[in-house]
């Protein structure tokens, strides 16, 4: 049953761009994508971890610069300058987790916040470096094996493949011996010390996976947009994904990736008809709050749960 | 000669400048029961804390087995064998009883740092915890939550975790706390049942249960050791009467 529903997603996913009617439907499909790679990463440590992060936008936000700079000015390919972009930030991260991972709870997230605030400020001041207020541009679409990735549907479905990697490896991580001791140490941290976990080093290991799966986002975003702005790295970009890892249901595999189609749509597709999306989008999140508090994802299937009750004493 | 299991020398702890514990000397042999007696704040909860690692000793050693775990990490001495229960109870509410253990079980296991072994297919794990909840009479429990148990069989949960990590030294802080006279007897004879090599140190509020369990008695008052001998000495000492029996 649960194999005949992965496969349905699959091919679900693969038949997408023959059912949107445009590019610009097909372009948002693979926002969508990135935006879920990027708030499934964020949800290891959210969700899993128990460790809110707000600087997220930071590993995403490097990762692109790394590769615009990579491919721009320092002349590398743009399969190199990706995996440069990728380890570099990987790298970054194993150093702000040795840092934020000093503190847990509120203090975790002021470290995040402001690690993420130094990099906007470097994105949006140190200009000969990363071209300020203008961002950088001027690098195109990887082209794997000489396939040409320009268009909507071919790089929907590039990002579609890094989607699944993604998605796969995230629920193998978090249902393996090592996710069990994760969420042990979520629940129970000081219990999980006395059973012998190493709770720092879980932490740590996983705050640089979730680097790099972020990274991993931050690559398809600048191979999406051809262009890298300050935008990318400020607070508003940390809060939306949280914001995506929350609505969608902190601590589920689907959940981020419900939060992420969300916002995505609520961003692009309603603000074309509402003046104030932003407005419409505060309200959307209020009512999740009030009414499924655990999330979209886990709120539907308690909802489904009452109804099978409900139907059977019937 | 059998050899010191565990030895605490001169051991200090104070919170705020009001000390906890005060020049704690103690050793406890190979295979001994036993028992931390003291009224309420006397410093049992925290001498253990300071044992386990989850709390730093401002001053003192701490020996296991020989081996000096002052500056060792809380995580490591449960690598030396050095197993606890908890005086207020801590466990995975939303997790089945089973899983309770396999984590514990995985505290001692290499394979806790892979990411890529799926834990539903650790049928090895899972038989073991089975069986350490066998053991405790917990079997029939395995699949359901902890929050769907009891008190008193989340008590023996506890000692069920403990033991499943086959310590070589275990700390059971009041492990009958709370409980009916009925489960009380079933922990009782649950704790009857730890192997001989096991070193016990136990925290009990329940004369009529330490004393009958303990080889040896620890009389700790405001922090510091008053008395230390067998159940008759302990008993017929003056200072103990006056302290912890108010006579």
């Amino acid at each position: 049953m649960k194999r005949a529903a992965v496969y349905a997603a699959v091919a679900a996913l693969l038949v997408v761009p023959a059912f949107l009617p445009f590019d610009y439907y097909v372009n948002i499909a693979s926002q969508i994508l990135i935006a879920g790679i990027f708030a499934g990463s964020l949800n290891l440590l959210v969700g899993y971890g128990g460790l809110i992060s707000l600087g997220h936008a930071g590993y995403l936000g490097a990762s692109a610069y790394v590769l615009a700079w990579l491919s721009t000015r320092a002349g590398f390919s743009h399969l190199w300058a990706s995996l440069g972009a990728v380890t570099l930030t990987t790298l970054m991260a194993a150093v702000f987790g040795v840092l934020s991972l000093r503190a847990t709870g509120l203090g975790f997230v002021m470290i995040t916040l402001a690690l993420a605030q130094i990099l906007w400020g470097v994105a949006y001041r140190w200009v000969s470096l990363t071209g300020g207020d203008n961002g950088l541009s001027g690098f195109g679409r990887p082209q794997p094996f000489g396939i040409d990735l320009s268009s909507a549907t071919a790089f929907y479905l590039f990002v579609l493949v890094f989607f699944a990697i993604s998605f796969l490896f995230v629920s193998v991580f978090v249902r393996s011996t090592f996710g069990a001791g994760l969420q042990g140490t979520r629940d129970q941290p000081r219990r999980m010390q006395a059973l012998g976990w190493d709770v720092w080093s879980t932490r740590f290991v996983t705050f640089v996976v979730s680097g790099f799966w972020a990274a991993v986002a931050g690559v398809l975003y600048a191979d999406y947009n051809q262009f890298v702005s300050p935008h990318v790295l400020a607070l508003t970009n940390s809060a939306e994904v949280l914001l995506m890892v929350i609505a969608g249901g902190a601590g589920t595999l689907l959940g981020p990736i419900v939060g992420a189609a969300v916002v995505v749509l609520l961003k692009n597709v309603v603000s074309a008809y509402v003046t104030r999306w932003v407005l419409l989008l505060g309200l959307v999140f209020v009512a999740i709050v009030l009414y499924m508090p655990e999330g979209l994802v886990p709120g539907i299937e308690r909802l489904r749960r009452r109804t099978v009750r409900t139907g059977t004493r019937a | 000669m059998t050899a010191a299991a565990l030895e605490l020398k001169g051991l200090f702890k104070s919170f705020g400048g009001v000390p906890a514990v005060r020049d704690v000397t103690l050793s406890v042999l190979e295979g001994e029961r036993r028992l931390l007696l003291g009224p309420n704040g006397a410093g049992k909860t925290t001498l253990f804390n300071l044992v386990t690692g989850d709390l730093a000793s401002d001053s003192g050693t701490i020996r296991v087995f020989g081996r000096d775990v002052s500056r060792l990490r809380a995580d490591r001495r449960v690598h030396l064998g050095l197993s606890r229960t908890y005086q207020v109870i801590t466990l995975f509410p939303k997790n089945t009883l089973a899983h309770n253990i396999v984590l514990a079980l995985l505290g001692l296991s290499r394979s806790r740092f892979n990411p890529f072994s799926l834990l539903a297919r650790r049928g090895d794990l899972w038989e073991r915890a089975r069986g350490a909840l066998d053991r405790v009479g917990l079997g029939k429990l395995a699949d359901r939550s902890v929050a769907q148990t009891s008190y008193g069989e989340q008590r023996r949960l506890e000692l069920a975790i403990a033991l499943a990590q086959e310590p070589r030294v275990l700390l059971l802080d009041e492990p009958l706390a709370g409980l009916s006279r009925e489960e009380r007897r079933d922990v009782q004879d649950l704790l009857t049942t730890i192997p001989r090599e096991v070193t016990v140190v136990m925290i009990e509020h329940d004369l009529d249960v330490a004393l009958s369990f303990a080889e040896k008695i620890t009389v700790l008052h405001y922090g510091q050791v008053i008395v230390e001998g067998t159940r008759a000495q302990v008993v017929a000492d003056p200072r103990v009467q006056e302290v912890y029996l108010g006579a």
